[in-house]
């Protein structure tokens, strides 16, 4: 849901306006699923306690992380209920039997456990992340799912002519050991190991050549173009900045990764995941 | 009366004129097609964002100059005291504060994604927590009202509601704030929904009579609703739920269990669009959760999320509905202005609704029965979908869900379009929508069959855009008649329209513009910065005023 963080990219400021997600595996913060809110504390030994009772008379249900169990309790994580609770009031009367009509059992346990248990998950709802998510998850599985000899048909019959695995790419699985950053970076046709602009290479670096009314070129590097000026950085160090005016003057743009882009709706992600199985063998 | 005194009368209102007195905006003017004033989120109920203005015009708008500009500041001011200075002249403007929170909390949120209501010589505009009255005549601040919240998701506001004398905004923290037009004083605070459970209020209140028509937003799989107010006692009138609740609820059966539907999604935080003879406000709903797989959802469509949804605004109860991306798996919220428009259809007079969605395919329907008339993909490179189902809705291709090994789809989760308000013209006949044609490689990271919770268990990676466009779409066929090719990501904070054949939006490389209506072609444009919402036009002493936001600061132009 939500516009969250709008990454403008266009053709002309591709290589600097590449942001992405972390690529480590570790789990990403949490904590803060209410930005601002401060949760009151709770007691560590009562948490404790609620802990050790959630064990014995709860996980089966409600899972070891109350996302739900094999036999049937819901998410505690996401329970309205749960979430609204301060001191015991709503999940206190549940565990001593109030929603039995829902399928919720009376638990045997005393009122002081009961509060304990509710401590306890109040405690664990504090740590669920931003945008919903939950507190605990799986290591990602490895994204490794294609087929090495196909990829290497592929690669050969659609990349080749541009790249070789014995020339800009020799030694590229060293380079990039991470499956996932190696496919995210030769499908985007950069490196893309983290949040930030991509460093700019000469393999990324849009150039402009502006062709004057009089005659004269102007070229270099492309700083920005819209559809009234366009602006180009010169080999002497300067920048010029010329007026549009539908189009004149002539702007050829060249930008190395618009073959990159060309393929987006060519793959299938078979012919990506078969790429990706193969360039991991180039070390 | 004698003369003299008519003659003084004349005079106070020419005064009060001068000096912005409010007047009062009775429900009914509501009704009317957007003019003089911008009463309502949309300017009028319809959702074109059309003004008949056209003293701004294809000929005159090369005329068109920077009369002022303000830059806003939330939030309680540096040093203690009552009210700020504005400007090297202005003097002291009140500040009102509200609120339930610490006064501590910076949740940040500083930037106008607001529509700003004009009405007789003022502008009422807003960034969550912060509300300000200023003079449409030179932009100085009449009085600022800051809510200290309790936290929440900063992350937009949509502006205000006028009724009578009252405005009506919704803070972060789910609280329905209703404040008195002429001096921002708070008349009362309602609650929306609860914060421990991760809601947060967006949108702009809807008034129709004495109905506030309210929605929120929330990323936990909790459940979407609509909630109706009294305009004058905040009274609750209404909640009506966008997914099932119990037993026996239509859409259950799209659901693998009533307890996946209850934290099913389906929020309704972008304001919607009045039918006043159908009496049913017609809004879009947002994704199911969790939002990036099936989890325990089931296979099914998974009602209502990613619908429009039909609500008869004294009931409260769904009259229709028709889902625009049904068993959604990335984020495409349904969230975008419906736009009512009373065109032809096969040689037939019809009331119609349409709607460019977020996940690229456009939609005209039946506004009275919900029938679906036309579906198109205007995404160029949309790729998620294999064909349409029997409703005539996109038909989910699960191999494009996020996978394992990833899933190279277009658009990116931001949608072809998001929140931005799209804009019709009656004189062209023509549907204006931004058309963001990005791609992102989806990797499902969460295997666990349990699903995982609102937007997490996947990672996105943006590849770039394939081209983002100005688009007119047909209504009528659904087919883009042309592209007009931005150079940024264009089209941020949506569009306007008017009859003087203008199309006014920001092109995402710091360039407010405006286009010709009929093909597109850019006739002005100014360099202010990027625009952050909607534009809009009001007419004052009769000159016609276009405005825009940039961030935190608000621009107004006038013929010179």
């Amino acid at each position: 849901m939500y516009w969250r963080l709008a990454i403008p990219i266009s053709l002309a400021c591709l290589t600097a306006a590449f942001a992405q997600p972390p690529q480590t595996a570790t789990p990403r913060p949490t904590g803060g699923f209410v930005p601002g809110q401060k949760r009151a504390a709770e007691d560590p030994a009562q948490v404790d306690r609620g802990k050790s009772i959630y064990g014995i008379s709860c996980r089966a249900c409600h899972g070891a992380d109350l996302r739900g169990g094999d036999i049937g309790g819901p998410n505690l994580l996401r329970s309205q209920l749960s979430l609204s609770d301060q001191k015991g009031e709503k999940i206190v009367p549940v565990i001593q039997g109030s929603l039995q009509a829902g399928g919720m059992p009376a638990i045997p346990m005393s009122p002081e456990d009961a509060h304990a248990v509710a401590a306890y998950v109040r405690s664990v709802l504090g740590t669920i992340g931003g945008q919903g998510r939950p507190p605990s998850a799986m290591e990602p599985p490895s994204i490794l799912v294609g087929n090495a000899a196909d990829g290497k048909v592929f690669f050969q019959s659609k990349c080749t002519g541009c790249h070789s695995v014995d020339g800009d790419l020799k030694g590229i699985a060293t380079r990039i050991p991470d499956p996932r950053v190696l496919q995210n970076s030769w499908v985007a046709g950069m490196l893309r190991t983290g949040r930030g602009p991509a460093p700019q290479t000469p393999r990324n670096t849009v150039t402009a050549v502006v062709t004057l009314t009089d005659g004269q070129k102007v070229e270099g590097k492309l700083v920005r173009i819209d559809d009234f000026t366009v602006t180009v950085a010169k080999a002497d160090g300067t920048q010029q900045t010329i007026r549009r005016d539908g189009d004149v003057p002539k702007v050829e743009v060249k930008d190395p990764l618009a073959a990159h882009r060309e393929l987006y709706p060519v793959y299938t992600d078979k012919n990506m995941h078969d790429v990706t199985a193969y360039l991991v063998t180039v070390k | 009366m004698t003369k003299n005194l008519a003659y003084a009368a004349l005079l106070l209102a020419a005064a009060s004129s001068c000096f912005g007195q409010i007047r009062p905006v009775p429900p009914e003017e509501l009704l009317k097609p957007l003019g003089a004033n911008w009463p309502t989120y949309n300017g009028d109920y319809s959702g074109r964002r059309f003004s008949s203005l056209k003293a701004v015009n294809t000929q005159t708008v090369k005329n068109l100059s920077l009369a002022w500009s303000i830059k806003m500041t939330p939030g309680m001011p540096q040093a203690g005291g009552f009210g700020r200075g504005r400007g090297p002249a202005g003097p002291p403007v009140p500040l009102m504060v509200g609120g339930e929170g610490p006064g501590d909390i910076n949740a940040g949120g500083g930037t106008i994604k607001a529509s700003i209501l004009a009405v007789a010589g003022i502008l009422y505009v807003t960034m969550p927590d912060n509300a300000w009255a200023v003079y449409s005549r030179d932009g100085r601040e009449l009085w600022h009202y800051f809510w200290k919240t309790r936290g929440g998701t900063h992350i937009g506001n949509r502006g205000m509601a006028i009724w009578k004398d009252r405005l009506y905004m919704e803070t972060p923290d789910n609280y329905l704030v209703c404040l008195e037009a002429k001096t921002g004083k708070e008349l009362w605070h309602k609650t929306i929904a609860d914060l421990d459970q991760g809601y947060f209020s967006t949108p702009a209140p809807i008034v129709v009579g004495n109905h506030v028509l309210v929605g929120t937003g929330n990323d936990i799989d909790s459940p979407g609703f609509l909630l109706s107010f009294h305009a004058e006692t905040g009274e609750l009138e209404w909640k009506h739920y966008t997914v099932p609740m119990k037993k026996g609820d239509p859409g259950l059966d799209t659901w693998a269990s009533l307890d996946a539907a209850r934290h099913g999604g389906a929020q309704t935080w972008i304001p919607g669009a009045y039918d006043p003879e159908t009496k049913l406000y017609i809004i879009g709903t947002g994704n199911p959760t969790p939002a990036y797989m099936t989890g325990k959802r089931g296979e099914g469509d998974n009602l209502f999320t990613c619908s429009l949804v039909a609500i008869n605004v004294d009931t409260g109860k769904m009259a229709w509905y028709f889902q625009t991306s049904p068993h959604d798996t990335h984020d495409y919220d349904s969230a975008q202005t419906p736009v009512l428009v009373d065109g032809v259809i096969d040689g037939k007079p019809r009331k119609l609704v349409v709607t460019a969605a977020r996940n690229g395919y456009f939609f005209t329907l039946d506004r009275v029965t919900g029938e679906r008339l036309v579906t198109t993909k205007y995404g160029q490179y949309t790729n998620w979908a294999k064909g349409l189902n029997k409703f005539g809705g996109p038909e989910h291709d699960p191999m494009k869900d996020p996978t394992v090994g990833g899933a190279i789809v277009s658009p990116t989760s931001d949608g072809t379009v998001n929140w931005q308000p799209p804009a019709f013209s009656p004189d062209t006949g023509l549907f204006y929508v931004p058309e963001g044609n990005g791609f992102s490689l989806f990797y499902l990271t969460d295997v666990d069959p349990r699903g995982s919770m609102g937007l997490g268990g996947k990672e996105e990676v943006p590849l770039g855009t394939a081209g983002n466009y100005l688009s007119a779409i047909d209504y009528k066929t659904g087919k883009v008649v042309w592209r007009h090719k931005w150079y940024g990501n264009g089209g941020s904070g949506g569009l306007l329209t008017t009859a003087g054949g203008l199309l006014f939006a920001g092109d995402g490389m710091g360039n407010f513009v405006a286009h010709d209506a009929r093909n597109g072609k850019p006739l002005w444009h100014t360099r202010i910065g990027n625009i952050s919402s909607a534009p809009s036009t009001y007419l004052l002493d009769g000159h016609q005023y276009v405005i825009a936001a940039t961030g935190d600061t608000l621009w107004a132009f006038v013929l010179n």
